[in-house]
């Protein structure tokens, strides 16, 4: 392990009004690793990936306590932007959400909005994000026509890119792959696994197979508590709490 | 008697058919009706000469050209201030007590009577601001009457803009400011649009608060100074005062095809847009 984590994560706490959705929460992220959050519904997974990124900010009413560090720097330093920190951790939503414009103009709106919008350059990052994103040779043809006439599988590697293009250190994926066919699914997978040299990747898998198929660590969430962090093949084969033991062995979920 | 679910399927059925075509029946009625009185009279000379004796005779070229300049500038005006204002109340504030006097305002105003807008306009445009009878008076009490109605469609079609559109480009890195423009705007665009072209509509086809603000005279207007009359009043002029039948037929016949070929283009120009941006 790399010796100093992207994220550390301090007696963080999550409200939304007056109800907790998590609950004193310290976690490690180490930098180029896959690590996965698994938990049965509510636990907490999603609040915790918006809060690393902030957006759980949008939410009226919502409150965070405890620190988040990114490269030993807390993410509500106030000189800390917060359109910079979103372009360094990006996001796949559980949805495939394209935007309603073109396939090329989804995947060029991240670097667009700082800018970068002379011809060539976007067209050759859109190209190099679409082929890591395994999409390149379904759509390489029709870069103009609406990106919510591909399937939802397509829809969801082109989010996939369109996180990519923002050349982030951090990606986020919150279950990017349910609802999507197994081809699909396989395909992000295989990119996840290529792309944690370049980033550091926390994924809510949509299920416990998959995070003992992609993750190097992964972290077990039950009611907005950690119960478990560990490295892949000790979470599975030695838990060390019971109720991560049930969980993932399919005793409740 | 019982009547078997098919047969009361049935009947409502029919029922709602006949509901929709009569509509239709009294709709097409109307429109044939006046297209049939009023269609023979309009010609290129009609279209383009100024009206003579009162509008007995000669065409309706000023007129038309004081109810462009009047609409447009009631557009002009409310257009940007309405969206605005649908901007602010939608994206910029939660729901609290300014919002709630902005809202119950614009609603309170969308229900007052066309003639009051006139004679708050006449007393406060053309008397109280000296701005006389004019395209300018015309054209701001227009404004005030269309914009409620300005108001409350676009602020439904922001709303009705996924609130996920916004989280997804707030992810990538945009501004508040970058998101309503390039996540929202497009795709509001349509219900905005639609909102702006009923304005349209009501400011061409109103009477009674630009007679009272723009004046009626048929003098070619030059100016946003200058007085002038719409086709709208023109046609109630004179039918009213028994001037010309066949001339307000006629001019009634060209409202109806200038408010049908304003929406179509209107349309395309929105598919279009909407299109390339989709
Ligand atoms: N915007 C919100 N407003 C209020 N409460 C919320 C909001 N989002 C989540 N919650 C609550 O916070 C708790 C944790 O939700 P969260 O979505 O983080 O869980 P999750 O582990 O991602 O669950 P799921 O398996 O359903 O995706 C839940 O009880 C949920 O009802
Ligand atoms: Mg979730």
């Amino acid at each position: 392990m790399s010796p100093q984590p992207k994220f550390v994560i301090k007696n963080l706490s999550f409200y939304y009004g007056g109800k907790r959705a998590i609950h004193d929460l310290s976690l490690d992220i180490a930098a180029n690793e896959i690590l996965s959050v698994i938990g049965p519904a509510n636990s907490g997974v999603t609040t915790l990936l918006r809060a690393l990124n902030r957006l759980g900010d949008l939410v009226p009413g919502a409150r965070m306590e405890g620190e988040i560090l990114m490269d030993g720097k807390s993410v509500y330093d106030p000189d800390v932007s917060v359109t910079e920190l979103r372009r360094k951790i990006g996001m796949v939503f559980e949805v495939p959400t394209p935007l309603p414009m073109s396939i090329f103009d989804n995947v060029a709106y991240g670097p667009r909005l700082i800018g970068k919008a002379n011809g060539k350059s976007v067209a050759e990052s859109v190209e190099r994000v679409l082929r890591k994103a395994a999409l390149w040779d379904d759509v390489k043809d029709r870069l103009k026509t609406p990106a919510m006439s591909l399937s939802g599988g397509q829809q969801q590697r082109l989010c996939f890119a369109r996180v990519l293009a923002l050349d982030p250190e951090v990606v986020l994926l919150d279950r990017p792959c349910s609802g999507l066919d197994p081809i699909s699914t396989a395909k992000i997978e295989e990119s996840l696994s290529q792309l944690k040299e370049q980033y550091t990747i926390v994924v809510a898998p949509h299920n416990v197979q998959q995070a003992a198929r992609i993750s190097d660590r992964v972290a077990f969430m039950l009611t907005g508590s950690l119960i478990e962090e560990n490295r892949n093949v000790e979470i599975f084969s030695r838990p060390k709490d019971q109720r991560t033991s049930d969980y993932v062995t399919g005793r409740f979920g | 008697m019982r009547i078997s679910p098919r047969a009361g399927e049935r009947i409502v059925k029919v029922l709602i058919w006949a509901a929709a075509m009569l509509v239709m029946a009294v709709l097409v009625f109307i429109v044939a009706y006046i297209l049939a009185k009023g269609l023979h009279v309009i010609d290129w000379r009609f279209l383009a000469s100024a009206p003579s004796n009162m509008g007995r005779s000669g065409g309706i070229s000023t007129t038309i050209i004081g109810t462009l300049m009047v609409t447009v500038t009631a557009v002009v005006i409310a257009a940007p201030l309405g969206i605005g204002t649908a901007f602010y109340l939608a994206e910029y504030t939660r729901e609290n007590f300014v919002t709630k006097i902005i809202r119950f305002s614009a609603e309170s105003l969308a229900g007052i009577p066309s003639i009051v807008y006139g004679l708050f306009g006449l007393i406060f445009f053309v008397v109280y601001l000296d701005m006389r009878w004019s395209v300018l008076s015309g054209g701001l009490t227009l404004a005030l009457m269309i914009l409620p109605t300005v108001i409350r469609t676009s602020e439904e079609a922001i709303k009705a803009v996924p609130y996920i559109y916004r989280e997804v480009s707030f992810s990538l890195g945009a501004t508040k400011w970058q998101t309503i423009i390039k996540a929202v705007f497009p795709s509001a665009l349509r219900g905005i649009a639609n909102g702006i072209l009923l304005s349209v509509g009501r400011c061409i086809a109103e009477t009674a608060a630009v007679i009272l603000t723009a004046g009626s005279t048929l003098r070619m207007p030059t100016s946003l100074f200058s007085p002038t009359r719409t086709m709208a009043v023109h046609f109630y002029i004179l039918a009213r005062e028994g001037i010309s039948m066949e001339n307000a037929y006629g001019t009634a016949a060209l409202l109806i095809i200038l408010i049908f070929l304003i929406n179509v283009v209107a349309n395309t120009l929105i598919n279009r847009f909407v299109a390339k941006s989709r």
